[in-house]
């Protein structure tokens, strides 16, 4: 079966209700061309998984500005004021996770892990709600993994099968979000047939991925 | 203000050692970067994904895929190396970062900071920063003394939410350096320009004099 998937055939795959997560840091490595299919199918009350809502203007923030998310788990809203207004209005629930918490949450779901143990945020508003342990010396809470129907992933190069390989900085959330998904979606700047990555160079295998945005 | 900010980052770049990998945060902590001494090579760790940060870029040379933690075009050392934010966040965590360099709200006497949110005012979001306060050996703020309006930032006890308890381990403002110890907070140098009694009267903190106080 070809993970290559049209543009329209996304339709049917993309709903409303979902919860997406979405690679990207500020507008770096973000899967532009899959956003604009939320937007053309008009999806509503999503729920968000991102590092951050992006920056006022660019493509990740339009999500909040056109309304379509009803709830988001994030580590940064500071640089997209709309989702702090949306949030003191009442419109949006944000969830507000420790980057490096939220990480290791998602790769926890997708390492089939139940959860992790941190360090980060004991004795900080946080640890609100979670379990406190003590191991030899030192305090941690318990994070429990985090899953999504969806998730949205930007690569440099795929290949056929989906392997895939990030370039720069762009990197970031995308590789480890493509793990934690239901459902694996992956727009590339350069698509190229089987076997033409050079294996040692794949960063995400392709067993991970379901599909892979046709060009043009 | 400048010239204060100016002052600070040059007498926190005196903190770094050769081969130390350190993270600088974002706005007065990234101008450390500017005074680092030539004779020594300091690795700067950028948490949305590599270490080998290196200036910004000549106008027309910025490339979309290199950021760092603020979204700004920079550039990469020959000593870089790029990955993923999982991997990013076990450097931090892990113990692996010789030093963080972040802002504050407040700071107190136990070494609790706090630099996420005003309740009811700002609430940008964490980001990074409980991790890298958490994870980093040494965690040294970089502060104006007191606030715009002059309020002290130097506190008895933070009443801001946290970003972590009992992680700082030295504080430098324009004014003064402060170490954190279990007794509380030592005054170890006050600034040429300044004084004791200025340094005292806009501190809330009481402060203990080091035997051995320096002038920088």
């Amino acid at each position: 079966m070809s993970k290559l998937i049209k543009k329209v055939e996304l339709n049917d795959l993309l709903k409303d209700d979902q919860s997406l997560m979405i690679g990207g840091f500020l507008n770096c490595g973000t899967p532009k061309e899959l956003i604009s299919i939320i937007h053309a199918e008009d999806l509503k009350n999503l729920t968000l998984i991102a590092n951050d809502t992006g920056i006022l203007g660019d493509d990740m923030s339009s999500l909040i500005v056109e309304k379509r998310v009803k709830k988001v788990i994030t580590s940064h809203i500071g640089t997209n004021s709309e989702t702090g207004k949306q949030m003191n209005n009442q419109e949006i629930e944000v969830e507000l996770v420790p980057q490096g918490t939220l990480v290791e949450r998602i790769r926890a779901k997708g390492a089939g892990l139940g959860g992790v143990l941190t360090p980060t945020g004991v004795n900080t508003v946080v640890e609100k709600g979670k379990k406190k342990m003590q191991l030899k010396d030192k305090e941690y809470l318990l994070e429990e993994a985090l899953g999504a129907d969806i998730a949205l992933i930007k690569a440099w190069k795929s290949d056929t099968n989906g392997n895939l390989i990030f370039r720069y900085s762009a990197r970031n959330f995308n590789p480890i979000m493509a793990m934690a998904a239901d459902l694996v979606i992956v727009e590339a700047e350069e698509i190229v047939e089987k076997g033409e990555l050079d294996p040692n160079q794949v960063m995400t295998p392709g067993v991970f991925v379901d599909y892979i945005l046709e060009k043009g | 203000m400048s010239d204060r900010k100016e002052r600070i980052a040059k007498r926190v770049a005196q903190e770094m050692s050769d081969g130390d990998l350190v993270n600088l945060g974002i706005g007065l902590p990234t101008m450390v970067a500017n005074y680092i001494p030539e004779e020594i090579n300091v690795i700067l760790h950028s948490e949305n994904g590599f270490v080998g940060l290196g200036g910004t870029p000549e106008s027309g040379e910025e490339d979309r895929d290199i950021k760092n933690a603020g979204g700004q075009p920079v550039t990469y050392n020959k000593d870089a190396a790029f990955f993923d934010s999982a991997m990013s966040f076990a450097i931090i965590r892990g113990g692996h970062l010789d030093a963080t360099v972040l802002g504050a709200l407040q700071v107190d006497a136990e070494g609790n900071l706090a630099n996420w949110m005003i309740p009811g005012k700002l609430v940008p979001g964490m980001g990074g920063a409980m991790d890298l306060t958490v994870g980093a050996k040494e965690v040294i703020i970089a502060t104006t003394h007191t606030t715009k309006n002059g309020e002290a930032k130097i506190l008895k006890k933070c009443n801001l939410p946290l970003t972590a308890a009992k992680e700082v381990d030295l504080i430098i403002t324009e004014l003064a350096v402060i170490e954190v110890a279990e007794s509380g907070l030592i005054l170890k140098e006050v600034a040429e320009e300044s004084d004791l009694d200025e340094v005292m009267r806009k501190t809330e903190a009481s402060l203990k004099v080091a035997d051995d106080l320096k002038r920088f």
